[in-house]
């Protein structure tokens, strides 16, 4: 097992080697500098030249990748431009937002999208199936940040039943140290700031939960559908076992297992998204800093961002993968 | 927003399932029995009649634009009547039965061409993206060997970074315009395509009937073109189909992010919805209006998509 | 069997978790005081919508409004602004000498002033502010970190030829601190009133090394004073900066002036326009700015109060004269006939905007009143086209910006649609050139020659008429492409002027030049607006942002 990890890591290390290249390469030929971005109308041709020099954008450019090399390779990432904080800093601090949110997407999607999912194989072809399918659709073709804004409009706005903006209310007085706000909340007994922390979520988590959603609905139906016709259930149901167990114990069980490993992979899925929600309700996570980093020429957080991202993505996949062949010996770790 | 969807799995009723059915007999006429059945199962399935419906009245709009459209996409026919703080709303003025823009341009008339727009943007893009993409595939299955593996690799690089970032990231290169919002939508499927081909045609070279036919001493050509190719276009022509509303949906998002480019007062639904934000107090249909033609629209072509993709299964196949 | 013991070891690692959070509970030390709650008969909290967080909040570096918003509530300078104007008030300094050859200024500092850290206020505290401004080094003397400091007094200790500032004194008598300079700068004082140049606590300076500017030469990092410990005069305390999230002070309680209805204030980050309007209709702020022309009937309708600044802003299209059409002075002025500002200002810009004729404001020393202007018409311009030789006009790039909104351009868009259709009547066709603001726009408009006509504007730092037209015709610029040396000569000439009333008709002089000369274009005054809740009764709206939130009032 352990030769089986080292391996895949192994393999993930030139990937992100290449990566970084990649990344260096993309954001040295993007047009601009952060000079513009930073002074506005006040960036005179001096004060842009003045200011490249002072980033080392005038440096040749295999010089300026040396340099970053070395320093992404003692661990240092550089410094955002833009806020003056270093880049493993700013990701910390905004990260754990982006979390918590993808959390809520993902129950609310998981909540909603694997009972749909299932109502749609077992009526399969029916009024049922259509309607699920057709309603998950929906979801996923209305534009993020448009059906942000319509949850937005009517349930913060018109109705006044959650908040619109932010991760809690100004006026509360909480206390935070781990960055997720509603484990703070839990862990200092301060149970109305957690409370209050988590209706934040509750909007923006809709709002990028409905793509997770439509995509475990198909799962979930093509998955079932697929168990509930393999042969071992038809033997179960020669053999006259009952119907529920057959769907608790045989069907559902084994449907999982693909409906587990798409969440999994839907992390890049949920960090697009994550740009547009967190524009929409102003919460402050990954998304919407990475966004506006692009923008304003902020290579240092460009490169780290978009790094970090990768890696997490690749230990995700990692984590998917060891699982899937721990819990179903037929599968072979390659 | 990008999406890809996982594959839909098996089509078969529950308790009666397809087995995978080698096809047999000459390559014209295998061809037609697959798209064949496939044209036969998607008049049964109301998803696929619905989708259908709204791709055609889509297309039809698309194409019948200057014809069915009072006005010019980018015509302003009414920027007299508009002052900062109002714009006449639906109905409000007979000549322009959908109300104005923010810049005086009639609504329907820039609905109806943004259809065009959308369709254009759609079509460049997939195009844009499927050919990258077999290139990619073809180069890596042809080579094999190291140029298979760097390429994937670099597939793989490209896959680990979120789509939209990926079209943002393009996007923010190529500089604004339409012509680079299509390019950068089109690369960002690159990767997607390219994995597709060249795992389905690996699937396909090693399939049971692919070697039986080779055994029976056809050309490696004849297996190819008549056996590889056409079954390995099937899941391409889906993502095809549903690129095509990711593309639609991409470009709004890359409006929203002001990445969009070209005129302001450009006829195109994404332009038109990301505008509109400023005036939702005031005129909210303004946001409406192309909000929901692009809601159908990518519903249409996932909906068609997705028929197809059941359709096509040669496990469904009876 | 394998399901069995998966389900096993799912259902231990959610009881760990469970168990884990509850024996969690309440072991973490609370920081809350339990005294919050207040004790006025208004809600003396005050929520603010910042568009972004700030970029340091040690204001000698910075130079951005939201960083500048931050620090007008913790700081003060010598010099403050009269209430409602851009004009120069004292403030720390109660009143100032000028010497006879204008280089040296005397101030006479308030008594009874200490700093929020328990230190006084004094002329050694002012002469180590001057002093520490001077000796900048490294990285600090970048225009991105000391901007105003950098582009005002010119030099810094280290290379001192041309440096404007000499020396600091502390006077005889108590209270008393003389300021040398080394050239004569007649706005001294009017600048003295910016941010950038507050006075700060010394001990918490040297504290918390405001000068070490971290992270490595090519990468500074924000200080630690200007992340998180900001020590001023003014009437609120920094608390805490959550950063992304929301920046809150609280009252001064030993404060000089007076102590207002707000005893907090939270400056909530909303970077999205539409996301700040839609808060402040659900009440979760108090009030916000830069309100979009097309929302304040709709706030005003709802009972929200809509509250303009005087315009201190200007708009103009700017020309590129590197393009050889526009090198003719007759096809400027065609240009400049052939746009009906006032149509422009109704269409797209907000109430109480004002119709530019020069590129200051009415309410800015020089402003010449009878300044040639070309009035609307489109056949006269027709006219002057043909005569210059494109009687069927010509082809022209017209530069825009797009996602951005500007103090002095809600809605850059919208102005250009109305601008290219007005230009086409006299025969000219536009080609659309529109880039995002940041960086594309500002790199291609400003230290590029790859452009035509262009929309650009400015919002005036502090009441200062080189602030304005300086800024814009001093040099030679790729913006507007042109050399005219006696432009040049005569703005140099006026800026180094000492006193305010001789330099007076000489900028009306170059209003005058400027206005016949043609480099751009002056379209408005745009006024920009803020939007609040019901219960703010007054907000003290300045045309130059200074705007102290201890003057809000509040009715509940």
């Amino acid at each position: 097992m352990l030769r089986v990890i080292a391996k895949r890591i192994a393999l993930v290390i030139p990937t992100l080697l290449g990566l970084s290249l990649l990344l260096f390469l993309w954001v040295r030929s993007l047009p601009g500098g952060p000079a513009t971005a930073l002074l506005g109308e006040r960036a005179t041709p001096d004060a842009i030249a003045e200011i490249n020099e002072t980033y080392g954008f005038n440096k040749p450019i295999v010089e300026q990748y040396f340099t970053y090399m070395q320093r992404l390779l003692t661990g240092d990432f550089g410094v955002s431009i833009e806020t003056g904080r270093p880049v493993l800093q700013e990701f910390a601090l905004r990260f754990p937002a982006t979390i918590e949110l993808t959390i809520v997407a993902l129950i609310f999607a998981i909540g909603i999208g694997l009972p749909l999912g299932y109502v749609a194989a077992k009526y399969y072809g029916k009024a049922a199936d259509h309607v699920s399918v057709v309603v998950s659709l929906i979801g996923i073709t209305i534009p993020v940040f448009f059906l942000a804004f319509i949850l937005k409009w009517v349930f913060a706005v018109q109705l006044g039943w959650f908040p619109p903006d932010g991760r809690q209310d100004s006026r509360i007085d909480a206390t935070h140290f781990t960055g997720f706000w509603v484990l703070d909340g839990l862990l200092t007994g301060e149970y109305d700031a957690a409370w209050d922390a988590f209706t934040h979520l509750i909007l923006p988590g809709i709002a990028l939960g409905t793509i997770p959603l439509a995509i475990i609905v198909r799962i979930t139906r093509a998955s079932v559908l697929e168990v509930a016709s393999a042969d071992y259930v038809r033997t179960a149901r020669a053999k006259g076992i009952l119907e529920r167990t057959i769907r608790d114990r045989f069907v559902l069980r084994n449907a999982m297992l693909p409906v587990v490993t798409t969440i999994g992979l839907q992390l890049g899925l949920l960090i697009s998204g994550a740009v547009l929600t967190e524009t929409v309700f102003a919460f402050s996570g990954i998304g919407r800093f990475l966004a506006d980093a692009i923008f304003a020429r902020d290579f240092p957080v460009l490169q780290g961002f978009i790094l970090f991202i990768a890696v997490l993505y690749a230990i995700i996949n990692l984590i998917v993968d060891l699982s899937y062949s721990l819990i179903d010996p037929r599968v072979r770790v390659q | 927003m990008s999406v890809s969807l996982p594959p839909a799995g098996p089509t078969g009723l529950p308790g009666a399932p397809g087995t995978p059915t080698p096809p047999s007999g000459s390559a014209a006429d295998h061809g037609s029995s697959l798209w064949g059945d496939a044209f036969a199962r998607l008049r049964r399935n109301p998803q696929a009649i619905a989708g259908t419906i709204i791709v055609f009245l889509f297309v039809l709009v698309a194409l019948l634009a200057p014809w069915l459209a009072p006005y010019g996409g980018e015509a302003l026919p009414g920027q007299r009547e508009i002052r900062p703080t109002v714009i006449p709303g639906i109905g409000e003025i007979a000549a322009y039965p959908l109300g104005l823009d923010r810049f005086g341009g009639d609504v329907l008339s820039k609905l109806i061409w943004g259809a065009r727009a959308s369709l254009v943007i759609g079509l460049v893009s997939t195009a844009l993206g499927l050919a990258g993409g077999m290139l990619i595939g073809i180069i890596a299955g042809a080579f094999g060997g190291w140029v298979d593996n760097v390429l994937m690799r670099l597939v793989d690089i490209l896959l680990s970074v979120p789509n939209l970032l990926l079209a943002v990231s393009i996007a923010a290169i190529l500089g604004q315009g339409p012509l680079a919002i299509m390019i950068a939508i089109g690369a960002s499927q690159v990767p997607i395509f390219a994995r597709l081909l060249r795992s389905s045609m690996l699937q396909q070279r090693t399939a049971d009937y692919v070697l039986a036919a080779q055994t029976l001493g056809l050309s490696r050509r004849t297996v190819t073109m008549s056996h590889v190719l056409p079954n390995s276009l099937g899941p391409v022509v889906v993502q095809g189909t549903l690129s095509l509303a990711t593309a639609v949906i991409d470009a709004a998002a890359l409006s929203f992010l002001g990445l969009g480019g070209g005129r302001p007062e450009t006829a195109e639904w994404g332009r038109m919805l990301t505008y509109a934000q400023n005036e939702l107090a005031i005129a909210p249909q303004l946001a409406f209006l192309p909000g929901i033609c692009i809601a159908i629209t990518a519903l249409g072509f996932t909906l068609f998509g997705e028929a197809l993709r059941e359709a096509l299964d040669p496990r469904g196949r009876r | 069997m394998f399901r069995v013991k998966s389900r096993g070891r799912g259902m231990t690692a959610a009881a760990i978790v469970v168990a884990g959070v509850v024996l969690l509970t309440g072991c973490v030390q609370s920081d809350r005081d339990g005294a919050a709650t207040d004790t006025g008969d208004v809600d003396s909290t005050f929520v603010f919508a910042a568009s972004s967080d700030p970029k340091s909040l040690d204001p000698a570096f910075a130079s951005d409004g939201e960083s500048f918003r931050v620090s007008r509530q913790i700081f003060e300078g010598l010099v403050g602004v009269e209430a409602g104007t851009a004009d120069p008030a004292p403030l720390l300094a109660e009143s100032w000498e000028q010497s006879d050859d204008g280089l040296s200024y005397t101030f006479t500092l308030k008594e009874d002033v200490t700093f929020h850290d328990g230190t006084d206020f004094n002329a050694d505290a002012v002469c180590f502010n001057f002093d520490r401004w001077f000796n900048f080094t490294g990285v600090a003397q970048s225009p991105a970190v000391a901007y105003y400091y950098g582009s005002l007094f010119r030099a810094y200790a280290d290379a001192p030829e041309g440096a404007v500032y000499d020396s600091c004194a502390v006077g005889d008598t108590e209270g008393e601190v003389t300021v040398n300079l080394a050239l004569p700068f007649a706005g001294f004082i009017a600048a003295l009133s910016l941010p950038a140049f507050a006075m700060q606590s010394p001990a918490a300076l040297e504290e918390f090394a405001a000068d070490e500017i971290g992270g490595s030469e090519e990468a500074p990092s924000l200080s630690e004073y200007a992340q998180g410990h900001p020590v001023g005069t003014g009437p609120f305390v920094f608390d805490s900066w959550e950063v992304g999230s929301q920046i809150e002070l609280s009252a001064y309680a030993d404060y000089w002036g007076e102590q207002g209805d707000v005893q907090s204030i939270i400056f909530r980050i909303i970077d999205d326009p539409q996301a700040r309007r839609q808060s402040l209709e659900a009440g979760s702020i108090d009030g916000y700015d830069l309100v979009a022309p097309a929302d304040t009937v709709a706030l005003a309708a709802d009972g929200f109060q809509i509250m303009p600044r005087d315009p201190f802003t200007i708009l103009y299209l700017g020309i590129n004269q590197a393009v050889p059409e526009l090198q003719d002075v007759r096809v400027r002025q065609a240009l400049s006939m052939a746009i009906d500002k006032q149509q422009l200002i109704d269409q797209t810009l907000p109430e109480g905007t004002q119709l530019a004729t020069q590129f200051i404001p009415p309410v800015v020393a020089g402003y010449n009143e009878d300044v040639t202007t070309f009035e609307y018409d489109p056949e006269a311009a027709k006219a002057l086209l043909a005569e210059a030789g494109y009687p069927e006009g010509f082809t022209l790039d017209f530069n825009y910006p797009t996602g951005v909104s500007r103090p002095y351009m809600p809605t850059p868009e919208e102005v250009f649609t109305n601008l290219s259709a007005q230009l086409s009547e006299i025969g000219i066709t536009i080609n659309p050139q529109p880039n995002a603001w940041s960086p594309d726009y500002l790199d291609r408009v400003q230290a590029s020659t790859d452009h035509g006509i262009h929309l650009l504007g400015w919002t005036g730092d502090y009441n200062d008429t080189d602030n304005f037209v300086g800024v814009f015709f001093g040099d030679e610029k790729p913006e507007y492409g042109f050399n005219n040396p006696e432009l040049f000569a005569a703005l140099d000439e006026a800026r180094g002027i000492s006193n305010l009333e001789e330099q007076i008709p000489l900028y009306e002089d170059i209003n005058q030049t400027i206005a016949e000369f043609i480099p751009a274009i002056p379209l408005a005054h745009p006024a920009p607006s803020l939007a609040f809740s019901k219960r703010v009764t007054s907000y003290p709206v300045s045309p130059v942002n200074d705007e102290t939130f201890n003057r809000i009032e509040l009715s509940e």
